[in-house]
């Protein structure tokens, strides 16, 4: 098993190595696979839980419990005709979806899935994701203002509202666990939690307790970046109740009005995989990556490949359930307005997470984890 | 700060970009930005229009600086058909104008005709009739709520709404065939005696809708985003709902405690024990988008309370007049107006009667219409998001307004 890993390290080093342009394509396939299958399975899941939620079916008829929908879904877009608005600025138009997509596309590589797997091991992780994230209001702003569709403008002016506003307190609760671990990488994020008492992670037995646990539980603030975290990414998402861009009752599809075919499942590709890539980073930055229980760690390391398969499918469970709530959210809660999206964000959201910011500093300072005076 | 500005700028020409007393206007004014208010189409097919409305808004951002409603995309000359075809075969027409609650229109239109030719309906056909119609109510209502929650964005409720209302329409598709256009309510009674086993399901339902209403209650009315959308937004003062005409929900929304079945009752309404809700401000002010809501929320329950009455109350006996049949070929001489509540209001109808079998002039007066007139008022100064949401909670249904 160490041997295949090793098999798979090598290879991949002797790639990334010799050819740049081999590690490329590598990676290119394993993220735009990854993300394929992953949307096919979002939506599907998306579908029969919103089914479940309002007493319905939902898809049932291509394959079992209508697994296979999605790709009769993908299928019906790639064969459509493809389409461009009279009047629409073409190369903009075109380009979009591009653009949309590859910032959830590129925060892939940096998601660390398992402890040997994630496409890159980015130093500063957490910027990375942010930054790169940021990307798709480009590709956004781009598909409204080209549409030449005045309901695709509003979706585009909301959206970049919307997402500029709820940058800040999403950074800002990240900085959070920045301060507690001291590190900017998402892995060493996760193996700070991981940590067994003495520190030596490779020394540990198969399983053990680790004091840190996860940063969600690590102290009161940090549990308060969790939460406003989550609800920032949900706007970031554009998920209800922030789904303003979209808002079909509004704007009728917001800013993919004019788009079909390949180019609308661009967008819809970009918007499950910003769903996973935030959900993601908190799985990964709050509740503990690949550690099991709050406080109970698995050295999955010395399990070989079945261990790094099962770390992958703790991360992978954790990131569903929250991707779960997500939807769940949105079926349940009508969409706020404009301005209380807004309100919701100056008002409430980055005051609490400054507050939040300044008492963890404090108590780092001090070496407080809890109540001051206790521990 | 504004003089140190000028002085700096006067005194320094090299920074002359610095607009005196204006510090974040860009740096060349001279640069000729306009602005023009910006004019969207909200329909005819718009998700949120309920049907073919179209809504001219010229928009200043997000916020709504002029509305102006457009109408007639589903003009059918309705009242011209009520004079060229005889009194019985208009009755199919009647379904078509309010189609959530067409035996609400049937009822009106039936009524007019009767009050005219003076006929006289068996008591157990009023019953029937009277059942159907507030079953007719609850369905209708629970399109407008379920709808409503689609428009603030909630999707979930809408399908709670439509569970319970595909039982209203298995059961009225149980005693007249149809499920939306029913054709049932007829000029001198109803079309068929209630089937074996109508009754006891209709009681089954309403105990188990009782227990619904209060699920939906906790899903969307007091759902605190949903009461942040509602509240306070698009207040229709008493004054002006009066001055428009507007009935129905929305006049009883806005404080005026009247309905038709209580201020002139036309079936059995006096019979029956019934409230007449109205809206209070409980959440914002009176005559918000919420109380508009609440007030058919409320209606329900009163429905359901008619229903259980006329069913302990029924008679048995006959179902339709004995002296209809000449209707067919000729009538009294006559003409009226007799308005009815609808579920969106007063519901009249104004027939002249020279003799004929067909009227010389039948005249609708549409709730939807009338309720509809307040929209230019209501919703400029409102955020686009709102408008939505009062056009909304006016519940119109196109096909009436257009007729």
């Amino acid at each position: 098993m160490d041997a295949l890993i090793s098999l798979f390290r090598d290879s991949w080093h002797w790639a990334a190595g010799t050819s740049f342009g081999v590690a490329l394509v590598l990676a290119v396939l394993f993220v735009v696979g990854f993300i394929s299958v992953w949307a096919m399975f979002g939506v599907w899941l998306e579908r029969k839980a919103s089914a479940d939620f309002q007493s319905r079916l939902g898809p049932m008829e291509v394959g079992p419990h209508g697994l296979l929908q999605s790709l009769a879904d993908g299928l019906k877009l790639a064969f459509k005709e493809d389409l461009v608005p009279k009047d629409a600025d073409r190369f903009l138009f075109v380009f979009a979806p591009a653009v949309a997509f590859c910032g959830a596309f590129a925060a892939f590589v940096a998601i660390p899935f398992s402890p040997a797997f994630n496409v890159i091991d980015v130093d500063l992780g957490v910027f990375f994701v942010v930054a790169i994230t940021a990307i798709g209001v480009i590709g956004v702003l781009m598909a409204g203002w080209s549409s030449n569709n005045k309901w695709s403008l509003y979706g585009a002016m909301r959206e970049a509202a919307q997402l500029v506003s709820y940058e800040i307190p999403s950074a800002l609760a990240l900085m959070i666990p920045v301060l507690v671990t001291g590190s900017l990488g998402l892995r060493s994020i996760v193996e700070f939690q991981c940590m067994p008492s003495d520190g030596d992670l490779k020394a540990a037995s198969l399983v053990y307790l680790s004091p840190n646990g996860w940063l969600a539980f690590y102290s009161p603030w940090t549990l308060v970046a969790f939460v406003v975290y989550y609800v920032a990414s949900l706007a970031e998402c554009k998920r209800a109740p922030f789904d303003l861009p979209e808002a079909e009752s509004e704007l009728v599809a917001g800013f993919h009005t004019e788009y079909s075919g390949l180019r609308f499942s661009f967008f819809f590709l970009e918007e499950y995989g910003m769903m996973f890539v935030v959900s993601a980073v908190a799985t990964a930055v709050f509740l503990g990556g690949w550690q099991p229980l709050p406080w109970l760690s698995v050295n999955f390391a010395t399990l070989g490949i079945v261990g790094h398969l099962l770390a992958a499918g703790v991360f992978l469970a954790k990131t569903i359930f929250l991707v779960w709530v997500q939807i769940w959210l949105r079926w349940t809660l009508p969409r706020l307005r404009v301005d209380q999206v807004m309100v919701m964000g100056y008002k409430y959201l980055i005051p609490i997470t400054l507050v939040a910011l300044t008492m963890m500093a404090c108590y780092a300072a001090y070496g407080i984890r809890y109540v001051p005076g206790i521990g | 700060m504004a003089d140190a500005m000028t002085t700096a700028s006067s005194a320094a020409p090299a920074r002359t970009f610095i607009v005196p007393g204006d510090p974040l206007r860009p740096p060349d004014t001279h640069v000729d930005v306009r602005t023009q208010e910006l004019q969207i189409n909200m329909g005819p097919q718009h998700p949120s229009t309920h049907g073919v409305l179209r809504v001219a808004i010229w928009v200043d951002g997000e916020i709504v600086t002029r509305a102006d409603p457009d109408i007639g995309y589903l003009h059918r000359c309705a009242e011209k058909i009520g004079e060229s075809v005889t009194n019985i075969q208009y009755v199919p027409y009647t379904d078509r104008y309010d189609y959530l609650a067409a035996m609400n229109n049937n009822l009106g239109y039936c009524l007019a005709v009767e009050r005219i030719a003076e006929v006289e309906v068996p008591e157990r056909a009023q019953y029937i009739r009277t059942i159907a119609v507030e079953l007719n109510r609850i369905a209708s209502h629970l399109m407008a709520v379920g709808t409503y929650g689609l428009d603030v964005g909630a999707f979930t409720p809408f399908f709670y709404a439509f569970r319970e209302r595909e039982e209203i329409l298995r059961i009225l598709e149980w005693i007249c065939g149809a499920r939306l256009t029913y054709n049932f309510i007829r000029i001198g009674g109803v079309m068929r005696d209630a089937p074996e086993g109508w009754i006891p399901d209709i009681q089954k339902f309403l105990d188990l809708f009782e227990s619904r209403l209060d699920e939906f209650n906790d899903l969307l009315t007091h759902n605190h985003i949903f009461v942040q959308r509602t509240a306070n937004v698009g207040v229709i003062t008493l004054e002006d709902a009066l001055g428009y005409g507007i009935t129905g929900p929305m006049l009883r929304g806005s404080g005026l405690r009247y309905d038709l079945r209580r201020e002139a009752p036309y079936l059995l309404y006096d019979r029956f024990e019934f409230d007449v809700p109205i809206g209070t401000g409980i959440k914002g002010q009176v005559g918000d988008c919420w109380d508009r809501y609440w007030v058919r929320i409320l209606e329900m329950r009163e429905s359901v309370r008619i229903v259980r009455q006329a069913i302990t109350q029924m008679p048995a006996g006959e179902i339709m007049a004995k002296n209809v049949r000449h209707l067919a070929f000729k009538s009294k001489p006559g003409e009226g107006y007799l308005g009815t509540e609808n579920p969106r209001g007063e519901l009249g109808y104004y027939l002249i009667s020279e003799g004929q079998p067909n009227s010389y002039r039948s005249r609708i007066r549409a709730p939807s219409f009338c309720n509809l007139s307040i929209l230019g008022k209501l919703l400029p100064g409102t955020m686009l998001a709102d408008a939505v949401a009062i056009i909304g909670s006016t519940d119109i249904v196109l096909g009436e307004v257009d007729r």
